[in-house]
């Protein structure tokens, strides 16, 4: 068993981004997840010698991690709403180079500067691209402080396993709350060189380059067309999915991250008044699990959406369901964190007409 | 070069070995590609191919990679030095430059840039200045001079409107993390030399790790400038020049060395 420790979410993300062996961190401060930075600027290099530096914003951040990442190193960054609009230029060129690494955006509420407040509002941009170009990250959802930690590792095995950025997709509250986490054991960082990292051409090799340019467009089709067959295999080896309940259930709530902690309590409400309540958590939310509704739809009587946001999960969850069973959704905006009363009465008014 | 080349008795010039033997998408006359083949003959000389990654622009010399035998990246527009500034924090041993124009290091990038110089990162940075934005088609940049015509200051650049033309080497001169610092030219052959003895220095001081090593090359864009390469030369002298004079700005004191 690995150690057990009381810790907040931010800095179980950092402490994990540690053990991981990560060679490199680059970020900016921002709201809610300065405690990044900060635990790593305290911690990291006296333990592994991990670098890390404070860049002047998150559009050079993200450009020293295209440029870290491209030597083959585990490099990582964090940010916020705002921040990881900025990075998207950057993203789509590591994208598109097939640069490793991974980033954790600890959404607050939009749009613009919006609140501090925990969000889910940036699913969409997360999830189908966020950047110019067709490209796609892969895209986790915690729901506890465990999953911080825990996505950490995976993340960084996904980004190497297929040369692409990862992000983990969490809030506020995840990043502000404590709760009991047990870490796994330090990874010493990596002496590896892979064979496409730009450190300097010796001669028994053909010289690496990064790029994301083609001039001619037949060259750059084929390279589109080969991250689509990249982005078809993710599809088909890497769908992370909880479900809870879903046999023989009525209904299925679905959330991804907190929301979905707060529908499992909002489901108990349900079941204490004897109705069948599933759930259905995507913990990928690229690769999307359209699957695991594709299989309740023609079993239930209704799916009921829930977010931090105004319905953008939802239009992946309609996807799945195919126009098979109503899909009903509840939201709140801006920073508001609904509570499992609150889910369960909205639940009750669009499937029960308003009293169960 | 094919090994059945009929070598030359008195051979007085050959290409570098680092300089790929492949047709350059440069206009004639254009300063990047003497930059490049310096650049060049600095790492043959230096013995260092397996040593240095650079990091290429958005510009004229986005695919710089394409003629340089060496390890490099493609940077977003602007971001070449934070770029650069990633590989060199991983990899603190080995040798790392960006080449850049004048609009992706003194507008879209003057953040990076600034930054870059400030926190003293051991790099080199190649900074080409045409005045122009030659990969786009002669628009502004903030180099172009005073009255200087661009298609998007069809009537010369009114700097009451548009703002002076800025001269970035001379502030990240005043940067305590800047250690080697000068501005040259490639428009004779004398000036070739000078720069090229310069970017061996740039090199050379990288090992010291003491700072950031920062080279302006004023140069041409005779396509853009709408002129031949020899009369782009020629109001290069009479026109950057005295505006963008040529010569160390900051070396490293005597003690140091
Ligand atoms: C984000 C972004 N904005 C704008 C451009 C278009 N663009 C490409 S090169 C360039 C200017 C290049 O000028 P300079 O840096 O002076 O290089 P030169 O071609 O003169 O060597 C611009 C504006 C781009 N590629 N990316
Ligand atoms: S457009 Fe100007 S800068 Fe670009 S290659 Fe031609 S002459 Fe050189
Ligand atoms: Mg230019």
């Amino acid at each position: 068993m690995g150690e057990l420790k009381l810790m907040k979410g931010n800095e179980a993300l950092a402490e994990a981004a540690i053990r991981a062996g990560a060679d490199a961190y680059f970020g900016y401060p921002i709201t809610p997840q300065s405690e990044v930075l900060e635990y790593l600027a305290n911690h990291a290099e006296k333990r592994t010698g991990m670098v890390i530096l404070q860049a002047e914003s998150e559009i050079a951040a993200i450009n020293m991690i295209y440029g870290a990442g491209g030597t083959g190193k585990k490099v990582m960054t964090s940010s916020s709403s705002p921040g990881i609009s900025l990075m998207q230029e950057g993203l789509s060129y590591i994208a598109c180079s097939e640069i490793p690494c991974l980033l954790a955006n600890v959404v607050r509420g939009g749009p613009g500067l919006g609140t501090i407040q925990p969000g889910q509002s940036d699913y969409l941009q997360a999830t189908k691209g966020g950047g110019h170009g067709d490209y796609k990250l892969i895209v986790l959802a915690p729901a506890s402080i465990q999953e911080m930690v825990d996505f950490v590792k995976l993340g960084f095995d996904l980004a190497f396993k297929y040369r692409n950025p990862v992000m983990i997709l969490t809030d506020g509250v995840l990043g502000q709350m404590m709760e009991k986490v047990e870490l796994f054991d330090q990874i010493p960082r990596s002496k590896e060189i892979p064979r496409w990292a730009t450190v300097g051409k010796p001669p028994t090799r053909e010289r690496n380059i990064m790029t994301s340019l083609n001039l001619q467009p037949e060259p750059m089709e084929k390279h589109n067309e080969h991250l689509q067959a990249k982005y078809r295999e993710i599809e088909k080896n890497e769908v992370r999915v909880e479900t809870i309940d879903c046999d023989g259930a009525d209904y299925i709530f679905t959330a991804f991250g907190l929301t979905a902690r707060i529908c499992t309590k909002a489901a108990q409400l349900a079941k204490a008044k004897g109705i069948k309540v599933g759930l259905i958590r995507p913990i990928t939310v690229y690769p999307f699990p359209y699957e695991a509704y594709a299989k309740y739809a023609t079993k239930v009587k209704g799916f009921f959406d829930v977010e931090m946001n105004a319905g953008q999960m939802l239009e992946d969850v309609k996807l799945g369901v195919l126009g098979k069973a109503p899909v009903e959704f509840y939201g709140r905006m801006g920073g508001m964190i609904p509570t499992p009363e609150e889910v369960f009465k909205a639940f009750e008014e669009k499937f029960l007409g308003g009293k169960a | 070069m094919s090994d059945t080349m009929q070598v030359a008795e008195n051979l007085v010039y050959k290409k570098p070995k680092t300089l790929l033997d492949v047709a350059m998408h440069y206009c004639p006359g254009c300063g990047h590609s003497t930059t490049h083949k310096i650049l060049c003959e600095v790492i043959d000389e230096l013995n260092i191919q397996s040593e240095v990654v650079g990091v290429a622009p958005v510009g004229c010399s986005v695919i710089a990679y394409n003629y340089l035998d060496i390890d490099m990246q493609e940077a977003p527009h602007g971001r070449a030095s934070a770029v650069a500034t990633g590989i060199k924090r991983v990899l603190p041993e080995k040798l790392v430059f960006s080449y850049q124009g004048d609009g992706d290091l003194a507008a879209i990038g003057t953040g990076e840039t600034l930054h870059t110089c400030n926190r003293g990162e051991n790099i080199l940075i190649i900074f080409i200045n045409n005045g122009i934005y030659g990969m786009t088609g002669g628009q502004m940049a903030p180099t172009t001079l005073e009255n200087m015509k661009s298609t998007t200051t069809p009537f010369g650049r009114d700097v009451k409107k548009m703002g002076y033309p800025i001269k970035m080497t001379e502030l990240v001169a005043h940067l305590p993390g800047t250690y080697y610092v000068t501005r040259q030219s490639v428009h004779t052959p004398a000036n070739v030399r000078k720069t090229k003895a310069a970017i061996k220095k740039g090199f050379e001081y990288q090992r010291l790790n003491k700072g950031t090593c920062f080279i302006e090359v004023v140069s041409n864009c005779p396509s853009n400038w709408k002129m031949t390469p020899i009369d782009s030369n020629k109001w290069l002298v009479e026109n950057m020049l005295p505006f963008y004079p040529l010569g160390d700005i900051k070396v490293p004191s005597k003690e140091e060395n």
